[in-house]
């Protein structure tokens, strides 16, 4: 299989009209030392059936959530996915569309970017969005170097309540443009607000805050941004986009730039990827933003059109002057979400986020019940939360494993003061008596 | 007639969706949450039925053009038709319903797609180590610079090495990715024939340069024929070679990047490997470096002991993480299917039959238009609108011409060395008939250019809206509708 429908009579007919007796002529500007004089060494090919087979057998080796009930947090969340979004996800005039350069016959894919932006304008309270960067991580990196850029700064303070990977990316990043990266502490799970000062000073470009952070605790958000906005530092809010009809959200206390992950908004959790970076900020911020941005405009008999705009800021046009190198990013992923918000509503969002909430907080309240179970901070919560337990994290999760749970995130990995906690997530999806099971299970392991 | 945005379908209290009951014991919000902590004005979210949203999402669809509408010669994008069952693969739960924080043990399917599709692709790219990680092809060439920067500092080079050179045929990526890395960019010139003049290399290299970024065949779809000389120019000054893997569908099993001296590269899973552009994403940029590179690789790397698979973090050299997690796993999925699906001798007719749909298509317009580099192309060719121009008519007019006959355009104004640039990448799916009727589209434009060429300055005149004013979009942008503040012209449906 190659998908080529060429006959041969197709193919001599070609050749003719180049000049050319072979295909191979046509690479004779390749020199003959750097050919390569065999065949790849790869698998022979299949016919669509093997492969379809091969495929499922490949798939059946992973244990999937439908197999097992998660309580598998921290950056990538098992919500519920609506049918009408895999199916507008599915239409290929979207999915084999490349990005909409030629914006008249692209109108569909730039009116749904146009109201994904939008949507997560209103849904952070923020004025301007772009079009999607690659992940919660990158989003992160990218609005530390955005308010580098802005605030002509090169420090970045981090608060340690940040997803570990997140810091990770943005450490990466920050080390080649000569950027400093300094943490704040946490304190009972939270932001220490005293170290947070302490760390914080007129070199400080951008703080930032994850809201809920990655232990599950809700932030003093407004505190932060009245210590970035001290020092003169931008404020930068990651946010959970599944929270926002009951948090408040990073508009409401001040925040300059919002980044986050959007994979709840519709997107399946497959193993880490793709997923959905978002950015949203103020007004004034915009000509700095990175990634691409679709706009309204007209066509002369004054119609209604959307058109990729603000392009001088970016790598097609400005080249090493570019506000980022992004070029691709994630407009399906994108497209998802604003179908996935559609469909929730007004009342939807914050009905999904009382969801998360109400179960998130039975199941701690029966989990912490459990002797040798204590939670890890007295910190409000959303929808995920760390506790302290009896047995080594790793060990429980291998023993739930075998009665088909997938119990929360060791955190040792990520905060060796937290050796003995576990992060565990509760969805919209989990149903009481799946919190139950799991909560006899534990009870089984103390 | 123009199209409603969905907040203008929105009616209060409307509603589509169906969530899980509460079926837990039901607490006061603001029992569980401070005062402090909650939203105060909810976000104005559309309120629209099921069926409206799917109408509405359905019509956008329609105002849109993908590689299953029609013929999409995008140059440096390889828009080739993405098969069906990689689609049906990919969407199996075993594969969409899997987090990425599951214990290895449980996802050993999963871990050995990644695996597998690794060594294939360092097969192809004759390379020796690989990371998946990278979301897409910029952020591939990001994470290879990095992992040249790490290797340079490795060696006490790193402060010294603060130059990386492209060519001025180069995407504009590179620069900009090599800026994002805190390098100074060098721009090299290109010879008569397209390729990398020689003699501007040796006079820009030095002991400062840490690497030149290079696809070949390159934007001009012209191999480099000078490829080993210029990997020894580089290497002989310390530097390494990035290859812009943008271009690999032109070479697959024909020729290796790896053999050509290039130390690093990225691969474009959504151009070379079938898997589908998504309407500007998700990508997937994986980057295969030589052995003496390999120890700087993102974290983690998937690795096989003992024949079980699993994620390698112990890596003392490594950059870190470029992204959350592994990757953009489902995009894996689908080119490890492709790849599957075709084998050596499937890669290999690929890149053949792309090279000759494109010199096939060349020859056809280069009456017409002109062909600034006349000799046979690779995967794609570039011409210019130069005769047109006489006329009045330029690229962008036959660009929005060219939508009216149902195909989407070339790439445009694009490598930045051609006035005027047309690039033409058919890929090796279209049929001749397919290449015919784009070929005699664009002819029957170069004769409108001559005899009417208002009707080009006007164009498009089929699509859903005229030639949209772009000027006055980013002179006074509006990126997002607002209550009452636009008039919202015929809402019709």
């Amino acid at each position: 299989m190659n998908y080529v429908p060429h006959t041969d009579r197709d193919r001599s007919e070609m050749l003719a009209q180049i000049g050319v007796s072979s295909i191979d002529e046509l690479f004779s500007d390749v020199p003959a030392e750097v050919r390569l004089k065999r065949a790849l060494r790869l698998p022979e090919p299949m016919s669509e059936y093997e492969l379809a087979r091969h495929m499922a057998a490949l798939a059946k080796r992973n244990a999937t959530t439908d197999d097992l009930v998660s309580f598998l947090g921290a950056g990538s969340y098992d919500h519920f996915v609506p049918s009408v979004v895999r199916h507008i996800v599915s239409r290929s005039e979207f999915y084999t569309a490349y990005t909409p350069y030629q914006a008249e016959i692209s109108q569909g894919m730039l009116q749904a970017i146009f109201e994904y932006q939008t949507l997560m304008c209103e849904l952070v309270a923020m004025d301007v969005s772009n079009a999607s960067l690659y992940d919660g991580a990158t989003a992160v990196a990218e609005a530390a170097t955005m308010a580098c850029r802005q605030a002509r700064r090169q420090r970045v303070v981090v608060s340690r309540g940040v997803h570990p990977e997140y810091r990770a990316t943005l450490k990466t990043y920050a080390r080649n443009l000569g950027i400093e990266v300094v943490e704040a502490a946490l304190s009972d799970g939270v932001t220490d607000l005293e170290d947070l000062d302490r760390v914080t000073s007129p070199a400080t470009a951008c703080v930032i805050l994850q809201n809920p952070n990655f232990l599950g605790c809700v932030e003093h958000m407004d505190a932060a941004a009245e210590i970035a906005h001290a020092s003169g530092a931008l404020f930068v809010a990651s946010v959970d986009p599944i929270s926002l009809g009951v948090l408040a959200p990073p508009g409401e206390y001040g925040a300059d730039i919002a980044v986050g992950e959007g994979q709840g908004l519709g997107s399946p959790m497959s193993y880490g990827g793709p997923y959905l970076g978002f950015l949203a900020c103020r007004q004034e911020l915009v000509r700095n933003m990175p990634g691409r941005v679709a706009g309204e405009t007209r066509d002369p008999e004054g119609r209604r059109g959307y058109i990729l705009t603000l392009q001088a800021r970016e790598q097609h046009i400005r080249r090493e002057r570019a506000t980022s190198n992004i070029c691709s990013n994630e407009a399906l992923s994108a497209l998802a979400a604003a179908v996935y918000l559609s469909w929730l509503g007004k009342s939807g969002i914050r009905e999904v986020g009382e969801l998360c909430l109400q179960k998130a907080h039975y199941a701690f309240d029966r989990i912490t019940a459990i002797p040798g179970f204590r939670p890890a901070s007295s910190a409000p919560f959303f929808k995920e939360f760390a506790v302290r337990m009896p047995v080594p994290p790793e060990e429980a999760g291998k023993a739930l494993a075998r009665s088909n749970i997938l119990a929360g995130v060791p955190l040792g990995r990520f905060y060796p003061d937290l050796g003995d906690a576990m992060l565990i997530a509760v969805t919209e999806k989990r149903t009481k008596e799946e919190i139950d099971s799991f909560c006899r299970a534990l009870e089984g392991l103390a | 007639m123009t199209m409603p945005l969905i907040f203008e379908r929105s009616e209060a209290g409307r509603k589509a969706y169906s969530l899980p009951p509460c079926d837990v014991p039901k607490k006061d919000v603001t029992e569980l949450l401070p005062g402090w902590a909650l939203r105060k004005t909810p976000p104005a979210l559309p309120e629209v039925g099921e069926v409206d949203l799917v109408r509405h999402y359905t019509k956008l669809s329609q105002r849109n053009h993908g590689v299953d509408v029609g013929f999409y010669p995008l140059g440096s994008c390889t828009m080739k038709y993405n098969p069906k069952v990689n689609e049906d693969a990919a969407a199996l739960p075993g594969f969409t319903n899997l987090h990425p924080y599951e214990p290895e043990d449980l996802v050993q399917g999963a871990l050995e797609l990644m695996y597998e599709l690794g060594r294939y692709l360092c097969e192809i790219g004759g390379m020796d180590e690989i990371t998946l990680q990278p979301a897409a092809g910029a952020h591939g060439e990001l994470t290879g610079l990095m992992i040249i920067r790490a290797y340079h500092e490795s060696r006490g080079d790193g402060a010294k090495r603060t130059k990386v050179i492209v060519p001025d045929s180069a995407h504009g990526t590179n620069p900009a990715s090599a800026a994002f890395c805190g390098y100074k960019v060098v721009e090299v010139k290109s010879d008569a024939r397209g390729g990398v003049d020689l003699d501007s290399l040796r006079a820009v290299m030095s002991d400062e340069v840490a690497a030149l970024m290079l696809t070949n065949p390159n934007t001009l779809g012209l191999f480099d024929e000078n490829i080993v000389e210029i990997a020894k120019i580089v290497h002989e000054a310390g530097g390494l070679l990035y290859y812009d893997g943008a271009n690999m569908n032109a070479i697959m099993g024909i020729a290796r990047p790896g053999d050509m001296g290039f130390d690093v590269l990225h691969f474009n899973l959504h151009k070379t490997f079938s898997t589908p552009h998504g309407g500007g994403g998700p990508g997937s940029g994986p980057v295969a470096v030589k052995k003496a590179l390999a120890p700087f690789l993102p974290v983690p790397v998937v690795d096989k002991k003992d024949g079980r698979f699993v994620l390698d973090y112990d890596r003392p050299q490594s950059i870190g993480k470029v992204k959350a997690f592994y990757g953009n796993f489902n995009v894996m999925v689908k080119a490890y299917a492709y790849i599957r699906a075709l084998g050596a001798r499937g890669l290999r007719e690929a890149s053949e039959n792309a090279v000759l749909n494109a010199n096939y298509l060349m020859r056809k317009l280069a009456p017409y238009y002109h062909l600034p580099y006349d000799r046979h192309c690779k995967h794609e060719f570039v011409l210019s609108a130069a005769h047109q121009l006489a006329c009045g008519v330029h690229t962008a007019d036959i660009a929005k011409m060219l939508l009216d006959y149902g195909f989407h355009a070339p790439t445009v104004y694009f490598p930045l060395i051609v006035r005027e640039a047309i690039m033409v990448e058919p890929t090796e799916t279209e049929s001749k008939g397919t290449l015919d009727a784009f070929a005699a589209a664009m002819v029957e434009i170069a004769r409108l250019a001559e005899t009417n060429p208002e009707v080009l300055h006007s164009a498009p005149h089929k699509m859903v809206v005229g030639r949209l004013d772009d000027v006055t979009a980013a002179r006074r942008p509006v990126l997002r509708w607002r209550q009452g503040e636009q008039a919202s012209g015929d809402c019709g449906n």
